[in-house]
């Protein structure tokens, strides 16, 4: 169901719940699926020891996957015309992440439809792990 | 930087999607995706980052016979790697022009951006590096553009 934009305005938000205790199993799914097998995300005896890092952590293309899931449930699958994020803190296992959208602009261009969202993933103690944008074809 | 060719395929869409926990039946299921808007199964937006599964020289993965530095026998086979372990991804932006499909071929170009460095509190120096990617159809039209920025650290980032 994609979104109207006689029925958005500036300020509205959707949230989700986008991971729940995230398992080391779920950052291995990332690395085969992605390709990216860089043992800090992987590799707890090389993170450790050697890399200097309390335990692995999640690619942060996971978060940025975890945000998307939340951005394509939001304004539909095959919508979305941008997505950008800054990954401004590390996830690690066991971390619950919110992903939240929140309307900025509501644009007509070329007599499309379009929302720009500003996004913002949390994690359980409220600290942000990625923050961005997004624009979104809609409906009229 | 060479060319890379990157065939999209059903099964590839599926897994990444799972990874991510998205069980949107767009992703996995054609006969539930042919009903929806996009008219059968599409890629995930970041999706596109999975090109490295076809880059030939992506160094971060695992070959036969080559130095890895994750664990084995000691706990990393590279010795005197820097702390830290080497970079870490600070940005990644995407440009949609159109939905990803099983059966696409794209070709991925990525070129060198800006490079720029910074003070920081929780990892000392860094230096960010920017990658600009074209991913072009079958048919040489546009389909993705991604920024990604890097960081390499000078040492491990501390929890804040």
């Amino acid at each position: 169901m994609a979104l109207k934009a006689s029925q958005l305005k500036v300020g509205d938000t959707h949230s989700e719940r986008v991971v729940e205790n995230l398992t080391r199993t779920q950052i291995v799914m990332y690395c085969g699926a992605s390709g990216d097998y860089n043992p800090l995300h992987a590799d707890e005896v090389y993170v450790t020891q050697k890399a200097g890092y309390p335990s692995v952590f999640a690619h942060g293309m996971l978060t940025m996957g975890l945000t998307g899931k939340m951005l394509t449930n939001y304004v539909g699958v095959g919508r979305v015309t941008k997505f950008g994020v800054r990954f401004t803190n590390q996830v690690w296992p066991g971390d619950d992440l919110d992903a939240k959208a929140t309307v900025t602009a509501l644009r007509e261009e070329g007599g499309k439809h379009y929302v720009d969202l500003a996004l913002s993933t949390t994690n359980q103690d409220g600290k942000e792990v990625a923050s961005g944008s997004a624009t979104a074809r809609v409906d009229p | 930087m060479a060319k890379i060719t990157f065939p999209v395929e059903a099964g590839h869409i599926m897994l990444f999607a799972r990874a991510i926990g998205d069980y949107n039946p767009v992703y996995h299921d054609a006969d539930a995706a042919k009903k929806t808007e996009v008219g059968g199964i599409i890629a995930s937006p970041t999706f596109p980052q999975a090109v490295a599964q076809f880059d030939p020289e992506y160094p971060l993965r695992w070959r036969p016979g080559q130095p890895w530095f994750g664990s084995g026998k000691t706990a990393s086979g590279v010795e005197n790697r820097p702390s830290g372990g080497g970079g870490l991804h600070a940005e990644q932006h995407f440009e949609y022009h159109r939905p990803l499909r099983p059966g696409d071929v794209l070709t991925v170009e990525h070129r060198q951006g800006n490079t720029w460095e910074r003070e920081s509190k929780r990892a000392g120096k860094l230096t960010f590096r920017e990658r600009i990617a074209e991913y072009r159809d079958q048919n040489g039209e546009l389909v993705v553009t991604a920024r990604s920025v890097g960081v390499t650290t000078e040492r491990p980032v501390e929890r804040s």
